[in-house]
């Protein structure tokens, strides 16, 4: 099959052979278990378990608000110690609505909904499923799995391609994933294709992956519909908007989706999720992630529980040889330091990396020389060292006339850049600052649409007040008139006599 | 005597209907600048800036006398948007936006007077007579209009706590710029 060159990009040492041979380890049950009630893209959800509660396997905890949200489900069975807020693993590390869950050790399941037969369940019923199993792209972005299920109904799609490319380096989970749970992955996307009633599905694996190409091609080698595909390394090929790049040639509009060309991605790890979903009614409350790095004695791929603390994690890699210079989850390129050991693993976690000098790039920032290498590597286009010089003199309005907006965070003009710019901190400084001026913007609107409201209502409420107050005028200039007229007549009458004697005498 | 009457008179009667005329055809609108900065602003009369309101403090911006960064609830867009208009510099890193905080009613003190909600600009106060008062907090603008009139000083403004959904990476640290070889 023909791959298409995608712009720019850039090759990196893949240091994946740390454990790309390592089975995968279940990790066992932790003493204390952190599960935030948002773990993707959208709206949290709403604990319905209280402190003190005792939950079960797979109980439903949290469910999910709104349109764009998913649901959160017990890791094991233990006690509710405690819902409140505990730092997410985010480089912020302020705190997000956490459940603390103690288990007791008997990991006993709760009654999990029925299979679905997949010969006569409807593509509404299987999205359903999906998303009653709180299931979320686990390629790191966590858009909930279900909404983007649902788009045959709004697209015309022609294809789902299952991105195990997995790009970043160290990172193996994928690649385990595929090697040792073939057969039900497979399954998982069939359950996929059927949901979104595309016709035919590609497997995208990048070529530094030869185990992963294997096992998937032979579990499909009758199967006409699924074409496992090898992709060049060549970093970001994970970005799911260059993946169909690579593979149909065409490019995805800036602010559209792939599934403008018809095409929908979803993370091969989520394909095995949802197969679990459908075919034994669990939900999403484990995952495989790979720890990794120079400094962490034993690295490997472990299935870990949704809340593990990432010490918990470390602890069973054999512990810390060192101080780690940096902590990250999730990849070296893209991933996210972390603001301490105590933050739970969470639905997007792929990875927990603990990295030495060696292994980083130079903090040592110098200016720009404009050698245009940013420009070169960019995957988007853009240009790197004329944003960041605007962003740099606060004008983030100028980066976004030059798209900064369009920027993927990938971090390859980081990677590239030989005065150590810290590119990516000014793109993202920048989109959440427009972000934030967005929210200012459409709050003003509102303020003045209802100040306008306001003022029109005290405006009436005066006219009708001064309306009132002529028509009492007018109501007692009558009644005095009234008054008066009567009064004179009284008057007339209590002295009648005498007027009619004073007429007599005139 | 009569000639002089009824010339001057005559006289009166033309110039006057010319000197009408010419005041409504040549009439000096207000400076459009000024209604055309009044339509950005808020809008809610709130006058943190120091003007009595929106409309004077767009007078001030255009002669000069008021800075861009004059309106707390406008914050940075606001600042931005009349600089460019204005056509001056302006150095928005300066100007922190104000740290947002929200009117708060506390409920032991609220005795039911009704005065808040009669001066909030966009009736995020909502009550009746003699009865608890409340704040909805999304439509507040931080103008703190009802913290003047309380008289059981029920009302005060709370902070609005960091989220993490509002929360984005800083300004990365500029280089250091002498070079060490």
């Amino acid at each position: 099959m023909e791959i298409f060159n995608i712009h720019g990009g850039a090759k990196l040492d893949g240091r994946k052979s740390l454990t790309a041979d390592l089975d995968i380890i279940t990790m066992p049950i932790p003493d204390i278990l952190h599960i935030p009630l948002q773990q993707h893209i959208g709206a949290p959800a709403e604990a319905i378990v209280n402190h003190g509660d005792r939950i079960l396997k797979g109980q439903l905890i949290a469910t999910s608000k709104g349109l764009i949200s998913a649901p959160v489900h017990s890791p094991t069975s233990g006690t509710v110690k405690r819902i409140g807020d505990f730092p997410a693993p985010h480089p912020s590390g302020l705190p997000v609505l956490t459940l603390t869950l103690e288990p007791d050790g008997l990991d006993e399941w709760a009654k999990l909904p029925e299979p679905l037969n997949i010969e006569t369940a409807t593509s509404q019923e299987i999205a359903d499923r999906v998303s009653q199993s709180g299931i979320v792209g686990m390629g790191g972005a966590t858009f909930p799995s279900a909404v983007k299920l649902n788009l045959g109904q709004r697209y015309k799609l022609e294809m789902l391609v299952i991105n195990g490319a997995e790009c970043e380096p160290y990172l193996t989970c994928d690649d385990r994933l595929m090697q040792e749970r073939t057969e039900k992955t497979v399954m998982g996307i069939k359950v996929m294709m059927k949901a979104l009633g595309v016709p035919k599905a590609l497997v995208a694996i990048e070529s530094n992956k030869p185990n992963a190409f294997k096992a998937m091609e032979k579990e499909c080698i009758h199967d006409d519909n699924i074409s496992i595909v090898h992709v060049p390394a060549r970093y970001p090929m994970g970005s799911e908007k260059h993946l169909v790049q690579a593979l149909t040639g065409k490019e995805t509009p800036a602010k559209g989706m792939t599934a403008d060309l018809g095409v929908v991605v979803h993370n091969v790890a989520t394909a095995f999720a949802v197969y679990e979903a459908v075919y034994h009614g669990r939900p999403l409350i484990s995952r495989i992630v790979t720890v990794s790095g120079q400094v962490i004695k034993k690295p490997g791929n472990y299935e870990t529980l949704i809340g593990t603390p990432v010490s918990s994690l470390i602890n069973m890699s054999g512990g810390m040889t060192d101080t780690p210079k940096q902590l990250l989850m999730g990849g070296p390129m893209m991933g996210q330091p972390l603001p301490n050991l105590d933050v739970p693993v969470i639905k997007g976690s792929g990875g927990v990396l603990a990295l030495n000098d060696t292994e980083m790039k130079d903090k040592n920032v110098m200016p720009c020389i404009g050698c245009g290498s940013c420009v070169m590597v960019c995957p988007v286009g853009l240009l790197p060292l004329d944003m960041a010089s605007r962003i740099e003199h606060e004008d983030v309005d100028g980066a976004d006339g030059i798209g900064v907006r369009d920027c993927v965070s990938c971090g390859s003009c980081n990677y590239v850049c030989p005065s150590h710019i810290p590119l990516v901190q000014y793109f993202n400084y920048a989109k959440g600052r427009l972000k934030e001026q967005d929210i200012d913007r459409r709050n003003q609107d509102r303020m003045k649409m209802l100040a306008q409201n306001r003022a029109l209502r005290d405006e009436k409420t005066q006219l009708a007040l001064e309306r009132k107050r002529a028509d009492r005028e007018a109501y007692n200039a009558a009644l005095a008139k009234m008054q008066t007229i009567s009064n004179t007549t009284k008057e007339n009458n209590n002295t009648g006599h005498n007027t009619t004697n004073e007429m007599d005498i005139k | 005597m009569l000639e002089a009457i009824l010339s001057l008179t005559a006289l009166g009667i033309v110039l006057g209907t010319i000197l009408g005329i010419a005041s409504r055809y040549l009439k000096v609108e207000g400076n459009p600048l000024v209604e055309e900065i009044e339509q950005m602003m808020p809008g809610t009369q709130c006058g943190q800036c120091g003007y009595p309101g929106c409309a004077p403090a767009a007078e001030g911006l255009v002669k000069g006398e008021a800075e861009v960064t004059l309106c707390p609830p406008g914050g940075k867009s606001l600042a931005a948007a009349l600089a460019e208009k204005l056509g001056v510099e302006v150095d928005l890193s300066k100007m922190e936006n104000k740290e947002k905080a929200l009117a708060f009613v506390n409920e032991d003190l609220c005795i039911g007077c009704t005065r808040c909600f009669q001066v909030c600009p966009t009736d995020s106060l909502l009550g009746a007579p003699q009865q608890l008062h409340t704040v909805i907090s999304d439509i507040c603008t931080s103008c703190e209009d009802c913290i003047d009139v309380c008289p059981t000083s029920a009302l005060s403004m709370v902070p609005v706590e960091k989220t993490m959904q509002a929360w984005h990476w800083p300004m990365p640290e500029k280089y250091n710029k002498e070079i060490t070889l």
